[in-house]
């Protein structure tokens, strides 16, 4: 049985934007799943869907075997979800809303004050128990409602953008909460623009664009795809221009630190030997970019490259210019 | 890309005690409810009292003096039930449009909506909210009565039942108003356009039978006529109307609200995307 599954799942809007053009995603027990996409792609939407927020169009949602069309209130109850968007009670008390949630899924009062404390001390939150929420700054508020999410212990925790506006001494501490509730058994999907996260963190990853799915594999598989790493190398010695290293391309970023582009089948091994070939000495090495962050950059412009050139090959589409140059220049 | 497999049977749903989570969750809502009505008393308690003063006052002492009585009974006296039956109609009818609408506008109410509740539940929750309202102001409204007449209950049972069943239609009524506003203009032309002249007009100041036969006709078409008349019928044991017509039109209220508002909050109107 899968954490989540989701069948052909659609969803055009009112005005006639198709958010999910058949979404089929499964997510396994257990796992720590990242759902990535850039903006507008659909994430925020099927999210929706497996909340009961967003009515589907078309498709089928099913939560722990339990079908969202005829088993609604079981499959809701396996679900906690941290949305995007603040959505808390800001006239109640931070303790209240997390006491009330406990509530809202049959969790007896006593038991939800003895959950509200742990899930608040371990947010750094107990302090602010008694302050009413609209008092909270906008990294307490997603730490709130972190808090939320988690208070009836659900088996599937939804975390849609659960770092942003948070820094980073309590991030760190908000990671270990989630891998520790993680091995505890919890699944756990992730939507996050800091693909570092996801890839520190997410064991599988699906990649979303325009509505579809356009890779979902394990992240070992997805990040092994990138072909292709650009090394940022800090040296000892200082150089006027980049050296000469046979079979990379070097670049001078500035006296002290250089660019390398490194392909996969190269190694870094063969790399420091042809540094150390040319007397130089690394003090210190760093990637230029997020390898997932880099890969997942190239699927989506890949894909909006491959929507240009069919709308270029489709065989109106010069001719309509032309004609409409034409029409233009007769009148 | 992996293939996904087909979706795998449903799981039974036990394990998962939907009456239990229903009746914490009922309870919750309430506890909720009269919290913020306790938590926001000066907004929600004490208006309705000074309005419903001022009207004793001007229409009770002041005017009231002047008519002498209407359906046998001082003026004063034959008001009374009708200004707290307008407390409770306007104060059910704000309390559940102006909190359910908050939730909507600030998106907590998404808080029960991604929740295992039913919407029964839900519904019932905000009822209740607004009846206690309703029934807190109207014992208010009483006590204030009380310095202006010789208030007496002549049927109890009847006085009671009325005034729930009224709270509990108004509450829905609010609910409905609610569920379709996108602003807060939607949530005041309700009140302002139909319930107030509705209210004023439904023999809360007057005994339909000083109007013409057609006007008598017409204000027949007021549900809130049969509200305000089977309370005072409780209190005062006179009525305009005959009591069983009034029941049977409360009645029909409250169960065609119930059924509309089950309905769009399943279709997820206003609620959903």
């Amino acid at each position: 049985m899968y954490a989540l599954e989701l069948r052909q799942l659609r969803k055009t809007y009112p005005s006639g934007v198709e958010a999910l053009r058949g979404v089929d995603l499964s997510v396994k027990q257990g796992d720590f799943f990242a759902l990535l996409g850039p903006n507008g792609a659909g994430k925020t939407t099927a999210i929706g869907i497996i909340t009961s927020l967003v009515n589907k169009t078309a498709g089928d949602v099913s939560v722990f075997g339990y079908d969202l069309d005829r088993q609604r209130e079981a499959a809701k109850a396996c679900v906690g979800v941290v949305p995007q968007e603040f959505n808390l009670n800001f006239f109640e008390k931070c303790e209240n809303i997390l006491i009330n949630q406990a509530g809202y899924y049959g969790v007896p009062r006593s038991v939800a004050r003895r959950r509200a404390e742990k899930y608040l001390k371990a947010l750094h939150l107990w302090d602010r128990r008694d302050q009413m929420s609209r008092t909270l700054s906008g990294g307490m508020k997603r730490r709130l409602m972190i808090a939320r999410a988690l208070i009836h212990k659900p088996r599937l925790l939804i975390l849609d953008e659960p770092t942003a506006g948070v820094d980073i001494e309590i991030r760190r501490s908000m990671w270990d909460l989630m891998t520790r509730i993680n091995e505890d058994g919890m699944t756990i999907i992730l939507t996050t623009h800091y693909l570092h996260e996801a890839e520190s963190f997410c064991r599988n990853i699906a990649i979303i664009d325009e509505g579809r799915i356009i890779e979902n594999d394990t992240m070992v598989n997805v990040v092994r795809k990138l072909k292709r790493e650009v090394f940022v190398l800090t040296l000892e010695e200082s150089l006027k221009r980049a050296p000469d290293l046979p079979g990379y391309q070097v670049q001078l970023r500035n006296e002290h630190e250089i660019e390398v582009e490194v392909e996969q089948e190269q190694g870094l091994n063969a790399l420091f030997q042809v540094i150390s070939d040319r007397s130089l000495h690394v003090a210190s090495m760093r990637t230029k970019s997020n390898r997932l962050e880099e890969l997942f950059l190239r699927l989506v412009d890949d894909k909006e490259e491959q929507k240009n050139a069919a709308r270029a090959a489709e065989p109106g589409h010069a001719d309509g210019v032309s004609a409409a140059r034409h029409s233009a220049s007769v009148n | 890309m992996a293939t996904a497999p087909p979706l795998t049977s449903p799981a039974p749903a036990a394990g998962i005690n939907l009456w239990r989570i229903n009746l914490v969750g009922l309870a919750t809502i309430v506890r909720k409810e009269v919290h913020r009505i306790a938590r926001i008393w000066v907004q929600t308690i004490v208006p309705p009292a000074i309005t419903i003063t001022l009207y004793f006052i001007i229409f009770g002492s002041l005017i009231g003096q002047r008519i002498g009585e209407m359906g046998g009974v001082p003026y004063t006296t034959f008001i009374a039930p009708g200004l707290i039956m307008m407390s409770v109609i306007t104060n059910s009818f704000g309390n559940v449009v102006s909190s359910f609408f908050s939730g909507k506008l600030q998106l907590h109410l998404e808080e029960m909506l991604v929740s295992p509740l039913s919407f029964t539940t839900i519904i019932t929750g905000y009822v209740i909210g607004g009846v206690v309202r309703g029934l807190a102001v109207a014992a208010l409204v009483t006590v204030v009565a009380s310095f202006f007449t010789d208030l007496s209950v002549a049927r109890p049972l009847v006085t009671f039942s009325v005034v729930v069943l009224t709270a509990m239609v108004f509450s829905l009524a609010g609910l409905m108003n609610a569920i379709f506003a996108k602003n807060f203009d939607d949530i005041s032309i309700i009140p302002t356009f139909f319930l107030t002249p509705l209210t004023y007009l439904g023999g809360v100041f007057f005994s339909i039978s000083l109007l013409s036969p057609f006007w008598q006709n017409v204000s027949l078409a007021n549900p809130i006529l049969y509200m305000v008349n089977a309370f005072r019928y409780g209190m005062l044991g006179s009525s305009d109307i005959p009591i069983g017509t009034a029941y049977a039109i409360i009645l029909t209220a409250l169960v065609v609200l119930y059924v509309t508002v089950l309905v769009l909050l399943r279709r997820g109107t206003g609620i959903r995307s």
